[in-house]
């Protein structure tokens, strides 16, 4: 981490380090258009077009960011405390197909917040419950935590369709799914936007993860974990108990963006359902070099990327998945010229 | 109950647990040639899925499986390469370039079938096997494992050809002690950076002919993504297997035997969730972790460059 951190005072250098990859990484996609026989230029502006430039896209864009901005919190509190919890889509699915299981039910029975507390309460709940044998495990034999989450997964993802044919499903509806959560009962709206309290609590959320890792008493204990547990160890910290708090908090936070994702937007769990959000978030906060405020950057310019890519690809009669080339560009040529940076300024 | 034991199940069955598990064999092979290396290649999935398309296209164009399969594990190394210049001989973040390999190769063979195939859709005829003299001659086994395309030899041949070069070789040697400690390898002449880009290139190679065998012989044909997270469950079957090789058979023929039992208990009219069965396998796995876990034995050096000099 040393090695390639941003020396601080040096604001404008950071930006240009940020924005000269994401120009390269639009220059040779661009390169890449031309060859295909479509206007780069044309392409661009779409994007732009849709997604940042007009009103109802630009809403899109951030609605789209709050389940990821939560992921990128949870990441950020497992890879400071050097834990490398790679099961978030896991805790994410089974958060989100449990939180839509009850929503209708729950909403319908009680006073309204009250009901989306207890929902957002239990995803949050059952996403920690997820992470709590992989914890088990590394804490107890040291059992690698890439391994176990990354079984977890396949084992979430199994376990949600499961319970959405079986326990869970509306009997009523012809495609496995859960109950639908009227449109009326998401998460309130502000104003006459697409925009749900969800966005507003996930910034939230992600800036108060970033001043806890960085700012606070309890921070620093789990950095220090991350950089030498050894030496955490002999500063008299309990590293098992930290270890089993880290791995509730990352994944509570992956189950809440579950819940955000659900109750906000799409109100019902299909049992195919399987946005895979975790990967694309990983190396995101990996270039944000696990700052929170970074973080959200890199999560608009994908949300950015993803939500105008769609349309303009589709006008320009690309696949869809034209955009994960793009995202991969500006992934490596980030990271180049991170490290060429880091060289000169050594 | 009769059904599920007739000759014919069987030896469906029994093809269709190798066949699933072929493809996890030869990566996880591979990965774990570059994880002893010291090198986590998370781009296996696009690595595979490269080898998938080239070998498709290959083996469209000129008729020949071989050429196919040779051109599978070309495009494996392709991919290898890239991996190899930028977290290898640069010392680049390999989870984040690992991941950008995969997505990119997932668009970038997801766009040439765009173009290419989006129109026609074209298959591959049925490849003939290749039945081994008097093995194949054996009932219920000899049709099942005895008759196969010339490709699945070659993997079970590799096992052990593997494990010996890990045992028995200067070259295994070298291979650990760029995973455990590079530093000493460094000190007794051999170069870190060689000895690194050779074994992620030959898990390039293993990767493409596992996505290129999915393809030709499995499907027959190439759909974007076909892929579908075979890469991943390869890298974990290879962190597993600490470093032997028959481990990793074992792994991926319990995947496969999950996979197809589940065709095959629906065939025999048993009525289980698909998606409980598709949970086996990685159930399997974490009971095994839980119950031998303890230590997973992987590298020191896995996932960290390598610089001279650095303490």
């Amino acid at each position: 981490m040393s090695a390639t951190t941003a020396k601080p005072g040096a604001p404008v250098a950071a930006w240009l380090r940020a924005l000269l990859p994401l120009v390269l990484a639009l220059a040779i996609g661009a390169v890449i258009l031309a060859l295909l026989g479509r206007d780069p230029v044309l392409f661009y502006t779409n994007v732009l077009n849709r997604a940042v430039l007009n009103r109802s896209g630009l809403q899109e864009t951030l609605v789209l960011m709050a389940p990821l901005l939560l992921i990128a919190a949870s990441l950020i509190v497992c890879f400071r405390a050097g834990l490398w919890n790679l099961g978030v889509d896991g805790q994410f699915l089974l958060a989100a197909c449990f939180a839509s299981a009850f929503a209708a039910g729950w909403v319908a029975a009680l006073p309204y917040w009250p009901a989306m507390l207890l929902l957002f309460g239990l995803a949050a709940l059952v996403g920690a419950a997820w992470a709590m044998l992989p914890a088990f495990l590394k804490a107890q034999y040291g059992v690698n935590e890439i391994i176990s989450t990354l079984m977890m997964n396949f084992l979430g993802f199994g376990l949600s369709a499961f319970l959405i044919k079986t326990l869970f499903g509306d009997p009523e509806h012809p495609a496995p799914q859960t109950t639908m959560l009227e449109v009326a009962d998401r998460l309130p709206r502000i104003g006459d936007t697409l925009i749900h309290l969800g966005v507003v609590f996930a910034v939230a959320v992600i800036l108060a993860v970033h001043v806890v890792m960085t700012r606070t008493a309890f921070g620093l204990k789990l950095r220090i974990v991350g950089h030498n547990p050894r030496a955490a160890e002999h500063a008299g910290l309990n590293v098992r108990r930290l270890t089993f708090l880290v791995f509730a908090i990352s994944a509570a936070l992956a189950g809440l963006a579950g819940a955000v994702e659900v109750l906000g937007v799409r109100g019902v769990v299909r049992a195919d359902w399987h946005p895979g959000y975790g990967l694309l978030v990983v190396p995101l906060v990996f270039l944000a070099r696990f700052h929170g405020v970074a973080a959200i950057g890199f999560v608009f310019v994908f949300a950015v990327l993803s939500i105008g890519g769609e349309s303009a690809a589709r006008r320009a009669d690309l696949p869809n998945d034209f955009l994960l080339i793009m995202m991969s560009l500006i992934l490596v040529i980030l990271a180049v010229t991170d490290y060429v940076a880091s060289r000169a300024g050594r | 109950m009769e059904a599920l034991f007739t000759n014919a199940f069987l030896i469906a069955f029994v093809t269709g647990t190798i066949a699933a598990s072929l493809p996890l064999l030869l990566a996880g092979l591979g990965e774990q040639m570059s994880e002893k290396s010291g090198v986590l290649n998370l781009g296996l999935e696009g690595m595979m899925l490269v080898g998938a398309f080239c070998g498709f296209a290959a083996a469209l164009e000129s008729g020949s499986f071989l050429i196919g399969f040779l051109a599978g594990m070309a495009g494996g190394m392709a991919v290898a390469a890239m991996m190899a210049a930028l977290c290898v001989a640069w010392p680049l973040n390999q989870i984040v370039i690992g991941i950008a390999l995969t997505l990119g190769m997932q668009g970038a063979t997801s766009l040439a079938h765009h173009v290419l195939y989006s129109q026609s859709f074209p298959r591959l005829p049925r490849q003939p096997e290749l039945p081994l003299p008097l093995l194949s001659q054996i009932p219920v086994l000899g049709p099942s494992i005895f008759t196969q395309n010339p490709v699945v030899y070659l993997a079970f041949l590799l096992i052990p050809a593997m494990a010996w070069l890990y045992r028995s070789t200067n070259i295994g040697l070298n291979l650990a002690a760029a995973g455990s400690k590079p530093a000493a390898l460094d000190l007794a002449g051999v170069s870190v950076t060689t000895t690194r880009v050779c074994a992620v290139l030959a898990t390039g190679a293993l990767g493409g002919l596992g996505g290129a065998y999915m393809a030709n012989i499995g499907a027959g044909l190439f759909v974007p993504f076909m892929t579908g997270g075979a890469g991943f469950m390869a890298i974990v079957l290879a962190m597993l297997a600490r470093g032997r090789p028959s481990w990793v058979l074992g792994g991926a023929l319990l995947v496969g035997f999950a996979s197809s039992i589940t065709t095959a208990l629906q065939v025999a009219g048993f009525n289980i969730p698909t998606d409980l069965v598709l949970m086996l396998p990685f159930g399997t796995i974490m009971l095994v972790l839980m119950l031998f876990g303890r230590r997973a034995g992987l590298p020191a050096a896995l996932g960290l460059p390598y610089h001279r000099g650095a303490r």
